[in-house]
Order: structure tokens, then sequence, then C-alpha cells
């Protein structure tokens, strides 16, 4: 996993409360049993007037020159409820999302981020909206600093705010470490919890 | 200290804890679909890892797989077949238990999971599927992740977890006999908003969840992610025990009782203290429908679409306004004078064999209107099985229903079978989301009973049905 410090990135508003993983990547969008390309089909029921021939709907955030080459976006709150799918993540992802920020997350969604460095980062809804009003609406003025290892969010000339990450997720997005690799230095403590547990619950392990 | 199940069911399975509130949980059985398990099996494969306890895994062909008669690796759904394929592969060389097309335990994965006694009460049972929370109807602690996790759940027998509070959702009074558990989900969604469970794993109790069949539990929890919950859970009782006993992969006779024992201690000490606690008064339930794209958007279907004007919030006077035009539904409009084009059954929330045997008992000699078009899809191979042998088949198709193969069907567009765009209908699973059943199509989320009503009246509309419900 390639590990998130700290970047400097274009913010897209897209202020919708309860944006369910089905809206991020329908269905339809999850073509192959790959984890790649899935960005074609992020937001295409919002993003395209036309699905099938891709035509854009120029009206669509995304779709305007100002948030070219996003990084960041930022949205209403429950973002990423609904269905467990991780090809949301991915999607946003690979489209070029590195952070989203948003009120609240939907909880599978959250932790899909965390596993494939996403950064989600809960700010109030009138923090957003106030750093929203505060950029400026010109191609240059969108940018936005996202510092992990301070847990700061900077912009403009001086203005921050703090969020917080949880400790152990915010070491794992720092040092880019596989979830599983971490886990598995805990194999004594797993397999003496088993051993125990079998003896506890044996109908877990084995019918009888 | 007092605790609640929750609380004992995350002490029976904490390894360590990591951080502060985020700990290391042991789980117990993971199950797979082919759409997102085909990921987690064949990403785990490439990164050269293999299942710690293969005998602890399962999978199933539930949301790609067509559901026509005499269905095969060909799907509607472009690209299907590649799923089919990778996952029927990749189950086998993991040494896992795949129940495949023509399998007669295949089904839908938490239909098939608590029927074959692969989630028992006191379990931790997690799926790359949100909807995994169903089990927590027969006490199991189950949550829906991702096929990252998936993986790290396998290949670990683990799962890094942060701890939950505690909600306890009481019920109180009986509920009035023509309500089932699917209206009283979604009236508790209705009122505390689709986001209200969030950040809490919700138990259920009260006289009104007692009084409730295990499949109607399993009604209720299927849809505490519609709640944002992290789980729902019904604590075990002597109905659960009941039903868990015998079933293929529940512990066989030399465990039994020793199970038994220790599900028998799966309750919420009365002094536990929960973080947050809400109070529904059973006997004020109707029988509900949504009108809206989120499942909050829960009315009475005696009562009428709501009017975004009453509401101060403009935030939620937007979302219900986009609701209202994407639904096509002007407010005020009595629900009982929306017409319909399809009725569905179907899916992980209603089309267990008590939901098909309460449908068919209503529609025994009625026929679906003229103009509508109806399709059941039972819950799983099983209950299919069940159900004919019962005559529910003959019933369902006498009335004008089609009669299909187990799978998800039409509870999820995955670029095949349809309603189309435009089309309403009225569905007993339980997301309207814009799109869920394909592009344009309008849901409306309703029992099992209310699709054979509106079916046969071709609006939406109640059973009458004076009779207690429960089956
Ligand atoms: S029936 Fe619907 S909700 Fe249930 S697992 Fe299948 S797609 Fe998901």
């Amino acid at each position: 996993m390639k590990p998130i410090r700290r970047f400097e990135g274009v913010v897209a508003p897209l202020l919708r409360a309860n944006i369910d993983t089905d809206a991020i990547i329908p269905s339809r969008e999850m073509k192959r049993v790959s984890r790649h390309g899935l960005s074609e089909g992020l937001f295409a029921g919002w993003r395209y007037l036309d699905v099938d021939e891709r035509r854009p709907d120029p009206e669509f955030v995304l779709n305007q020159p100002a948030f070219e080459g996003a990084s960041i976006l930022a949205t209403g709150p429950n973002f990423g409820c609904g269905s467990s799918r991780e090809h949301a993540v991915w999607a946003l992802q690979e489209y070029g999302f590195r952070a989203i920020l948003a009120p609240s997350f939907g909880a599978i969604f959250e932790r899909n981020c965390f596993n494939n460095g996403v950064l989600p980062i809960r700010a109030e809804a009138d923090a957003l909206d106030r750093l929203l009003g505060d950029l400026g609406s010109a191609p240059g003025e969108r940018l936005l600093t996202v510092d992990l290892e301070n847990q700061r969010l900077a912009w403009g000339d001086g203005q921050s705010f703090a969020f917080e990450v949880p400790e152990v997720q915010r070491e794992m997005l720092l040092n880019g470490w596989d979830p599983i690799d971490r886990t598995l230095q805990y194999g004594a403590d797993i397999d003496a919890f088993i051993d125990s547990d079998r003896k506890q619950r044996p109908w877990v392990y084995d019918r009888g | 200290m007092a605790r609640t199940l929750f609380d004992k069911l995350w002490d029976l399975h904490e390894i360590r804890p990591l951080d502060e509130g985020e700990s290391l949980l042991a789980i117990d059985r993971v199950f797979l679909h082919e759409r997102t398990g085909s990921i987690a099996l064949t990403t785990m494969a490439e990164e050269g890892r293999s299942v710690r306890d293969p005998k602890r895994v399962f999978c199933t062909m539930d949301h790609i797989v067509d559901t026509f008669p005499g269905r095969g690796d060909e799907t509607l759904m472009p690209g299907g077949t590649a799923f089919i394929l990778a996952t029927r592969e990749a189950a086998r060389n993991a040494g896992i238990q795949l129940f495949d097309i023509g399998d007669p335990r295949q089904g839908i994965m938490h239909v098939v999971s608590p029927e074959l006694g692969i989630a028992l009460p006191g379990l931790t049972v997690v799926c790359p599927d949100s909807h995994s929370c169903t089990l927590g109807g027969i006490g199991a602690l189950a949550w829906g992740i991702g096929s990252t996790e998936a993986q790290h759940a396998m290949v670990t027998g683990t799962l890094r977890v942060s701890r939950p509070r505690n909600m306890r959702v009481r019920f109180t009074g009986p509920r009035p006999p023509d309500v089932t558990a699917k209206d009283m989900i979604l009236h508790l969604i209705g009122r505390h908003g689709a986001d209200g469970g969030s950040g809490y794993a919700v138990e259920f109790c009260g006289e009104a969840i007692s009084d409730l069949s295990v499949e109607e539990r399993l009604t209720l929890c299927n849809m505490a992610v519609e709640f944002s919950a992290f789980t729902g859970l019904v604590a075990p009782d002597e109905r659960t025990i009941d039903w868990c006993r015998g079933r293929p992969y529940a512990p066989g006779p030399d465990l039994q009782q020793a199970a038994e024992a220790h599900w028998r201690e799966l309750v919420s000490d009365p002094e536990a203290v929960y973080d947050r606690q809400i109070e529904v008064d059973a006997r004020q339930i109707r029988p509900s429908v949504t009108w809206g794209t989120s499942p909050q958007h829960t009315v009475a279907l005696d009562g009428q679409v709501p009017d975004p004007a009453s509401v101060g919030n403009p935030d939620t006077r937007a979302a219900m306004e986009r609701a209202l035009a994407y639904m096509d539904l002007a407010p005020g409009t009595a629900m009982a004078d929306v017409a319909i084009d399809a009725a569905f059954i179907g899916s992980c929330t209603n089309a267990r064999l008590s939901d098909l045997r309460q449908a068919a008992h209503w529609l025994q000699g009625r026929r679906v209107a003229q103009g509508v078009r109806a399709v059941v899809v039972p819950g799983s191979s099983t209950v299919k099985r069940e159900a004919e042998a019962e005559g529910l088949d003959r019933i369902f198709e006498a009335a004008g229903f089609e009669w299909r193969e187990s799978g998800c069907s039409m509870c999820l567009y995955a670029g095949g079978e349809t309603f189309g765009p435009g089309a309403r209908v009225v569905s007993s699973t339980n997301r309207n989301f814009e799109g869920r059943q394909g592009p344009g199509t309008r849901t409306h989320l309703a029992s099992p009973l209310t699709v054979v009503a509106s079916a046969c009246a071709g609006r939406l509309r109640a059973a009458d049905w004076p009779e207690a419900v429960s089956a």
C-alpha cells in the first residue's frame, strides 16, 4: 500500500447526504473480477447523460474544468452507506481521489478506505461549508493540503483545521503497512486463543 | 460488571486489544458470494496466501447467477459468466465449501447460512456483503465487510474491529395482527432515520420481538444496515434453539447439549447499560411502504406522500424533492392511489418459507391485476423445494406470478434483468435506492403480504386480512 503523509490537491464538492455505494459505482459497472478498470463507472448514473455512450453531463461537478484532476472529495453525511462493495473505494481511488471529507461515513465504506490507503476525514458540515466558501472558484484556488502526520487540513494563506484519525489507522496509512501482514505478527496470540476456545466452544471447530 | 448481549459476544471473541476502541476479534465463519467473494479469493491467491481453516469458510452463487428455470453458467448480465467460473475455480483451489449452481443447498447467502446451521447463535460471521447483519436474528454477531477484510478474515481467522456502541430498541406492546416484521423495521427507520443506528450494535427486544418467529427476526435484523447500524441482534431464546437444532452444520448429538447451554447464556444482564435507548410502541405500527429513494422515506399504506415544503431542514427538503422527482410522485398523493407495474417477492429480507407461505395463503383464489408483472424468487433452493412440496408454487402460478430458481435476482440490477426504466415496483427487498433495481426503475419497499395485495389491486394496498398474520 502506498503511504499517505502529506499531499496537496484540488477539492471537488458533491454535497448530498446519504450517497450510497450503488451511486458511487452502480452494480452494472462492476464488469470484471478485478479491482481495476472501475474509474469510468464512478458515479456513472450522475456523470453521464448517456451511460452506454459515456456522454458526460456538463452539469456534474467532476465534468467541470475547475475540478479536473480533483484528488479530494467533499461530501455530505453518511457517504458510502449501503452495499459493502469495495469497488466504491477502488473506483474513487483509480479516478484519483486520495481523501474524502464528510461529516460521517458508512461504516463498511470507511474501513474499506483505510484498507486501501484512501483517507476518510470526518469534518463537521459547518466546517466543510466554511472551507468550501473560503476557497475561490478559479482553477488554482481549489487547492487544499492534507497533512496526515499533523492531522490538519490547510488552505489559502494560513487557514486550517484539525481532524482526527484513529491512531492504528493513521500509523497504517503513514507507513503504507498491509493490515494482513500486521495481524500475522500476532500469530502466537491467535493460536493461543483458538487452542483455548476450542475447549470452550468445540462445536465452532468441529460439529461433533 | 453488567454486560449487554453485544458486550458478551465481543468479549467471547476478543483475542487482544490493538488500540483504544479497536480489537483483534476471532472470526468463526466467513461466507462469500460470487461477486465480491470472487475478488477476495483471487486476490488472496495472487498474493500467495491461503485460508487458515477452510472448513469454516463457505461460498454460494447468488448475486450474478440467473434465476430462470434451466439456468446454467450463462447469465443475462454481460460478463457474469466470468464471475461464476472464477469463483468456482478459486473456491476449489482454496479448499472451501461452495454451494454451486445446481447444488440443492444453493441460495442467497443470508438465507442459506442460518438454514444450514452455518451461522449459529454466538458465532462471529462475516461476509463481504452488507446484509450479513441478518444473522443477528438468531443471535450471531454478524456484520458486512469489504473484499480486503474478507481476505484478512480467511487468512488470519481474525479481523481488526473498532468497537461500536450499544443501542437498545425496545418494541413494546403486541403488534397489530396485520403488521409484519418488515413493517416494524420500516417504521423504525422511518421514525429515526436511515442513519439512526450509525456507530451502534443494535439489540432489539421487548414483547413484540419475543413474539416474532425466528424467520421474522431474520427479516428485522436484515435491515439493521439500512438503519446504518454496525449490526442488529436478537437474543437467542428457546424458539431460536429449537429452530437451529438438527440443521446440517449445527452441533451434532455429542456437542448439542453443551452448545445449547452456552446459547442460553447469551442474553443481556438486567442492569446492563446502553449508550442509547429507543422505545417503539408496536401497537401504533401500521402496514408500511416506502415512497422515496431511502428506506427512511416510509409511510403507512393508508397515508400520503409527504410534502417537502413542510420540512424545515433544507438538506432534508432537497433530498425529498430529488426523491419525489425520481419516483414521479406528487406530495399529498394517497399511497393507495399509486398504480404499480410490477410486484417482486424475493431477497434475503423476505423470501424464506414463512414469507412465501403467508403470501401464498393470501393469494389463494386471487389474481394479479391486468398489466402487472409479478415474480417470486425463493430465497434458497431448499426454500424452493419445500415450497413446492406444499404446493405454494402452484398457488403463485395460478395467481399469475412467475416462479423462479433461487438467487438475488431483481433485488439488484447487475446489468442483467430488470423491470425496466420508469417501471414502478412493489418489492419485498431492502433497498429503494435510485437505480437499485435498474436504471430509472422505481422501488416501493414493503412486506410480501403488501406485495401480493398490491399485485392483485394494481395499486399499492395493504392486505385486508383480519386474522393474525404470523404463519
Ligand atoms: S438478496 Fe439483495 S440484499 Fe440480499 S444479498 Fe442478494 S443482492 Fe444483497
